[in-house]
């Protein structure tokens, strides 16, 4: 077919992540190429010289970046297994929920690592406030995507991320009490063999811990 | 025919993005003026995340955030198309939008402070505009080649908005000799016929947000 598709990425990054389970999940094979964020590779500043971020998709040469450009264009790309709904409103709001993991939810989350005490409740509060918002979005549905796992999904990944590291740290802001449909959620992700083929290998936890605590957002899309 | 209602505030440039959107298809739209410091229950019922305007909304369901608004009119009403049909040039369209709505905040932290952190914010912002220039606006005449798409609607606080925040701070960001195809594009943007009467009136913007600055600066 001549379709070559290569992928910079970074194994800490939830961005990267992101993409790669993207790429399983459409059954779409692919090169993987492991970039230092010390040392970037000359290819991955070639092909994203505006940020010089993983991750990076490149297609017969072409590369595509930011990580739900990416997402987006493979759904138009390869149709198999579609991850945005068909239904333009339904579009819309797969669009705003991954938006606001993204925009709000996920500084809030890079922000717990550096505050204390009062503060540190705070941020908490406002992190229970946000993961209300997607507990809401769960009701009536096995998925974020409905019935399949979807484009909203694969963003909220982070949640799996949350709760999982959340066993090493103590800090549990993922309560099954207050949040029973996103633990649902995450059950049901992770008997996905593709999902756990994506996550931090348990091994690299902690490590991945404290690179979060000391640059959460420094070098990924 | 289903009913199009726009929740908006003058002069708020994201509203404006919408508005530009609706006219250029030739959409027939509802204005509802909503009163930022009385926010309104068709607010709060629309948009409970973030109670912010714009929020379009369509045969009763709502939609909210600027760009997102403008990918499901595209959707719904694809006449005079505002994005290319190659997946690739869409995924490049799709960077800039999103690039725009990261880095343009810059503009509105200098509007918003004073002192240092209003330098930080004059550096990004510049830093903005030369990537800006360089890489996303090239040669072109517009950020969709040789008509505006959704990416030059997504920059379009540049054409005004960017010229009122440098008059009311004194800052200058935008030197027309170190940004000539900037300054060119935003000459041309404000000729095309929907944006050219579609724009706030100048001396009303300038002395609405001068009120708006001084009264942020107090308060701190």
């Amino acid at each position: 077919m001549g379709e070559e598709v290569k992928l910079h990425g970074m194994w800490a990054s939830p961005f990267s992540r992101r993409v790669e389970l993207a790429l399983k999940l459409k059954a779409i094979p692919y090169q993987y190429i492991e970039e230092d964020l010390s040392n970037k590779t000359p290819s991955l500043l070639r092909y994203n010289p505006v940020h010089k971020k993983v991750p990076v998709l490149v297609h017969n040469d072409k590369p595509v970046t930011e990580s739900m450009v990416i997402i987006e264009y493979m759904d138009e790309t390869w149709e198999n297994n579609p991850f945005l709904p068909r239904d333009p409103y339904e579009r819309a709001m797969a669009r705003f929920y991954a938006k606001f993991i993204d925009d709000k939810l996920l500084p809030t989350l890079a922000k717990l690592g550096q505050t204390a005490g009062k503060e540190k409740e705070e941020t908490i509060e406002e992190i229970h406030e946000q993961l209300k918002v997607l507990e809401d979005e769960l009701k009536g549905k096995q998925f974020f995507g409905g019935q399949r796992i979807g484009y909203l999904d694969i963003v909220a990944m982070i949640l799996v991320w949350l709760h999982l590291t959340g066993s090493i740290t103590g800090q549990k802001v993922l309560s099954t009490e207050k949040f029973p449909l996103i633990y649902e959620w995450i059950e049901r992700v992770m008997k996905m063999e593709v999902v756990n083929e994506c996550l931090i290998p348990e091994e690299k936890r902690q490590d991945w811990i404290q690179l979060a605590q000391r640059a959460p957002k420094s070098a990924s899309n | 025919m289903a009913e199009v209602k726009l929740l908006g505030t003058w002069p708020s440039p994201f509203y404006y993005r919408v508005v530009w959107v609706l006219k250029l298809k030739g959409i027939a739209y509802e204005f509802i003026e909503e009163d930022l410091n009385n926010k309104g229950p068709l607010l709060l019922q629309h948009n409970p995340v973030h109670k912010k305007i714009p929020v379009l909304i369509h045969s009763g369901k709502s939609i909210c955030e600027s760009m997102i608004i403008l990918e499901y009119i595209q959707e719904i009403w694809p006449q005079n198309s505002l994005l290319p049909t190659d997946p690739y040039d869409r995924a490049i369209a799709r960077f800039w939008i999103k690039f725009a709505e990261d880095k343009l905040p810059a503009i509105w932290m200098v509007f918003r402070t004073s002192g240092e952190e209003q330098k930080k914010a004059i550096r990004d912002s510049l830093k903005m505009l030369e990537t800006t220039e360089e890489h996303a606006l090239g040669d072109k005449t517009f950020f969709g080649g040789d008509k505006i798409d959704l990416v030059d609607i997504a920059f379009g606080q540049l054409s005004q908005w960017l010229q009122m925040v440098e008059d009311v701070t004194n800052v200058k960001l935008l030197d027309p000799s170190k940004f000539p195809r900037l300054q060119r594009w935003i000459n041309n943007f404000k000729q095309v016929p929907i944006i050219k009467e579609n724009l706030p009136d100048y001396q009303e913007m300038f002395a609405y947000f001068k009120a708006l600055r001084e009264m942020l600066l107090s308060s701190k």
